[in-house]
C-alpha cells in the first residue's frame, strides 16, 4: 500500500513567507512521499493554510521554492506558478471555508473540475452537427462527472443546487469537483470540520479509499486528532509559522514540544 | 430520470421549440400587414434591444463584469456596417466636409458581411480594453467602460474622414426587416443557449461566483473573463448594426450613456443572468420607452397646461430601475430559465419545477 519509492510527489524546500513584515510560514522543508497520506497539524494561526496556499500559486513565497513531482513522474519548480497552471500539474485542494459553485448544481460544480482537462473550444459546442469530437468530448465529461458524484454517493444531489446540499455532502462535492480535474495530488484543509463524530469516523475509510482508488498522495490539515492520528501516515506540526516537530503519528504523540505547542491536554489524556 | 422519458422529453422539447418559431414566422409575416409601420418600428426595436440586452447580460450577469460601455461597442458596430454597406458614391456624396479616407473608400460589402464585421470589431475592442482593465479587477471595469465609449463618442465626432464627423452618416439602406432582426435574435439565443448549456457556460458562471475556486481548478479566469467581455462585444456590434440600418442614420449623438442605461434596464430588470430575462426585458423596456414618450409632450389637464420636459422619459425610468434594485433585486426571472418543462407544468401535464429551471 505505501509506494514511497522514488523521488516525493511534493517538496517543500525553506519556504517562508511575510506579511507586512511579520513572518506567517518560516523555513518550512518538508516532503510528501507518493501515494502517502500526510497531515499538517497546528495551533490556529500556526500558518497551515498559508503553507497551502503557498503550494497552490495563491501566495508567491518570499524565499524557498516548492517541487512537485506529477503522474508524468519528471520534477517540476512550481514556485511562482499561477494557481490555474498548477491544477494542470496535478495538484488540486479543497477549502477550509468551503468554496463551491453555490448557484450551480452538484454535477455542473463536478463538470467544471473537468474543464482543464478539456480539449474541444468553447465555439465548438456552439455549433451543432459539426465537431463531433468536441460534442462527443461534452458528452463523455458529463458521464464521468455523474460516475464521479455516484462513487461519492452524491448521486442523489445531481441535479441539487450546490449550496442547498447538506454540509458534509458539500464537503464531499468539493472533493469530487477536485477529482474531477485528474490530480495525482490532493490537498485537504480541515475536511473534519464542522462534522460530527460518526461522519468523522467515516471519514477515516474515506480518505483511504480516495487515497487508493484514485492513485493519490493526500496532504491534509486537520484539528480532529482522531482523524489525523488514524489516517496519517506521517505528520508535521507548524507552530507560529515554523516546523516543530515531523514524524510518524505515534512520535508526534509523545513528542513534548508537540504537547506543550498544541495537544496538550488530548494527548495526556488518551 | 430514466433514458426513455428523457429521449421522449427532448422530441417534445425540439418539437415546441419548433412550433414556437414557426408560430415567430407567422406573426413576421403577418405584423407588416397588420399593424402600421410606427409599429412595426418597435416590433423590430424589441429584437434588437433583445439582442444587446442579451449580449450586455453575457458581460454582466453571466461574466459578472459591471460595464457601462455598451453604447461605444454598439458605435463600432453601426460605423462599421454602415462604412462597408454604402457605395463608393454614396460615400463620395455624403462626405463632403472632409473627402472620406482612400483605404474606406472603394471597402464595399454586402449587410449580411457587413454584421458580421460589426461584431467582429466591436469584440476586438472589447478584447483590447479589456486587456489592461480587466487586470485591475473587475471594480475598474464600469469606470473604465464609461470613459471608453465616452472617449469614441469624441473620436467619432472629430475623426471627419473615417465617420464623417457631427454631421454623421445618412442614407444607410434600411436593410433591418422584421425577418432580419428576428433571425439574428434567434441565431444570438441560439448561440447563448449552446454556449450555456455546454461546460463552457458552467466555467463562466464558476468563474462569476468564485473566482478563487475557478482558478483552483485550473481555469485562467482572466482569459474567461476577456473572452467573455469580447463575446459580449460582439452582441454589441451587431445589435449596434442592426440599430443603423432599422434607423438610415447614425450619429455621435445615438450613442451616449442613455443608451448603455437603457440595455443594462433591460438586463435588470429581466434577471442578471438569465437569457429568458433579457429578452422579457426588452419588450418590457422598449414598448415602455415608447408608452413613455407622452410624458415628455406638452400635457393639458383642464386649465393647467404642463410644458414638455425633455429627458423625462428616463427620469421616471431611473426610478423605476431603482425600485427594482430595492424591491426585486433579482428582476423578473432571477437566474432562471424558461423551459418547456415549466411550461407544460402550468397546465399540470407535467411534473412542476418551480418557476423554471435553473440553468
Ligand atoms: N493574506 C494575508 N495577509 C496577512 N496576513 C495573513 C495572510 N494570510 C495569512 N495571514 C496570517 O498568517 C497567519 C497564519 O494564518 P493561516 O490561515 O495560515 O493559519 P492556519 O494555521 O490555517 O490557522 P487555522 O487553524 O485557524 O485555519 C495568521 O496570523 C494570518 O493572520
Ligand atoms: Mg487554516
Amino acid at each position: 500500500m505505501n509506494v514511497t519509492s522514488g523521488a516525493p510527489a511534493l517538496s517543500l524546500q525553506s519556504v517562508s513567507i511575510t506579511f507586512g513584515g511579520l513572518a506567517a510560514v518560516s523555513d518550512v522543508t518538508m516532503s510528501v512521499p507518493k501515494g502517502a497520506i500526510a497531515g499538517l497539524i497546528g495551533p490556529n494561526g500556526a500558518g497551515k493554510t498559508t503553507v497551502f496556499n503557498i503550494i497552490t500559486g495563491f501566495y508567491k513565497p518570499t524565499s524557498g521554492r516548492v517541487e512537485f513531482s506529477g503522474a508524468d513522474g519528471g520534477v517540476a519548480r512550481i514556485t511562482g506558478l499561477p494557481p490555474h497552471k498548477i491544477c494542470e500539474t496535478g495538484l488540486a485542494r479543497t477549502f477550509q471555508n468551503i468554496r463551491l459553485f453555490g448557484n450551480e448544481t452538484a454535477i455542473q460544480n463536478v463538470m467544471v473540475g473537468a474543464y482543464v482537462r478539456q480539449k474541444g473550444r468553447w465555439w465548438m459546442n456552439m455549433i451543432p452537427f459539426a465537431f463531433s469530437s468536441s460534442h462527443n468530448e461534452e458528452r463523455e465529461i458529463r458521464h464521468t462527472a455523474t460516475a464521479l458524484l455516484e462513487r461519492l454517493g452524491l448521486e442523489k444531489y445531481m441535479d441539487a443546487t450546490a449550496s442547498s446540499l447538506p454540509y458534509g455532502a458539500q464537503r464531499r462535492l468539493e472533493i469530487a469537483r477536485a477529482l474531477a480535474t485528474k490530480p495525482s495530488f490532493l490537498l485537504l484543509d480541515e475536511p473534519a470540520a464542522g462534522m460530527n463524530p460518526q461522519e468523522s469516523a467515516e471519514l477515516l475509510g474515506f480518505i483511504r479509499r480516495l487515497r487508493d482508488e484514485f492513485d493519490l498522495s493526500i496532504l491534509l490539515i486537520e484539528h480532529d486528532m482522531k482523524v489525523v492520528m488514524g489516517v496519517c501516515e506521517h505528520i508535521w506540526v507548524l507552530d507560529q509559522g515554523m516546523l516543530i516537530a515531523n514524524g510518524e503519528p505515534e512520535e508526534i504523540r509523545k513528542n513534548p514540544k508537540v504537547i506543550e505547542a498544541y495537544l496538550g491536554k488530548e494527548t495526556a489524556h488518551a | 430520470m430514466s433514458g426513455m422519458t428523457d429521449k421522449k422529453n427532448a422530441f417534445r422539447d425540439n418539437t415546441m421549440t419548433l412550433l414556437a418559431i414557426a408560430a415567430l414566422a407567422v406573426f413576421l409575416w403577418q405584423a407588416p400587414r397588420i399593424l402600421d409601420g410606427y409599429k412595426v418600428r418597435i416590433i423590430n426595436l424589441i429584437a434588437i434591444n433583445a439582442i444587446l440586452g442579451l449580449s450586455l447580460n453575457f458581460i454582466y450577469g453571466i461574466g459578472g463584469m459591471f460595464s457601462l460601455g455598451h453604447a461605444g461597442f454598439m458605435a463600432i458596430g453601426a460605423y462599421v456596417s454602415a462604412i462597408l454597406i454604402l457605395t463608393p458614391e454614396q460615400k463620395i456624396a455624403m462626405w463632403f466636409l472632409d473627402p472620406i479616407a482612400p483605404w474606406l473608400l472603394n471597402l464595399h460589402a454586402p449587410f449580411l458581411v457587413s454584421l458580421l464585421a460589426a461584431g467582429f470589431f466591436a469584440a476586438f475592442f472589447g478584447w483590447l480594453i479589456s486587456l489592461p482593465v480587466l487586470r485591475l479587477g473587475g471594480d475598474y471595469l464600469g469606470i473604465a467602460t464609461l470613459g471608453f465609449s465616452e472617449i469614441l463618442r469624441v473620436l467619432i465626432m472629430n475623426l471627419t474622414p473615417i465617420t464623417n464627423g457631427s454631421l454623421g452618416i445618412k442614407g444607410i439602406p434600411a436593410h433591418t426587416s422584421l425577418w432580419m432582426s428576428y433571425g439574428i435574435l434567434v441565431a444570438v439565443v441560439f448561440g447563448t443557449v449552446r454556449i450555456m448549456n455546454s461546460n463552457f457556460g458552467n466555467v463562466l458562471k464558476a468563474v462569476r461566483d468564485d473566482e478563487v475556486a475557478a482558478k483552483t481548478m485550473g481555469i485562467d479566469t482572466f482569459r474567461t473573463r476577456v473572452l467573455a467581455f469580447s463575446i459580449g462585444c460582439f452582441g454589441g456590434g451587431i445589435g449596434g448594426a442592426l440599430m443603423g440600418n432599422l434607423i438610415t442614420t447614425i450619429g455621435p449623438t445615438m450613442f451616449t450613456i442613455a443608451q448603455t442605461y437603457s440595455i443594462l434596464m433591460i438586463v435588470v430588470i429581466g434577471g442578471l443572468g438569465s437569457i429568458t430575462g433579457s429578452i422579457i426585458g426588452a419588450v418590457l423596456v422598449t414598448t415602455m420607452l415608447e408608452w413613455l414618450r407622452f410624458v415628455e409632450n406638452p400635457l393639458t389637464i383642464g386649465s393647467l397646461n404642463i410644458p414638455g420636459i425633455p429627458g423625462m422619459r428616463m427620469v421616471i425610468f431611473s426610478v423605476l430601475l431603482i425600485a427594482v434594485i430595492i424591491f426585486r433585486r433579482e428582476g423578473i426571472m432571477g437566474m432562471r430559465e424558461f423551459s418547456w418543462n415549466w411550461f407544460f407544468s402550468l397546465f399540470g401535464s407535467s411534473k412542476p419545477t418551480k418557476g423554471g429551471e435553473r440553468v
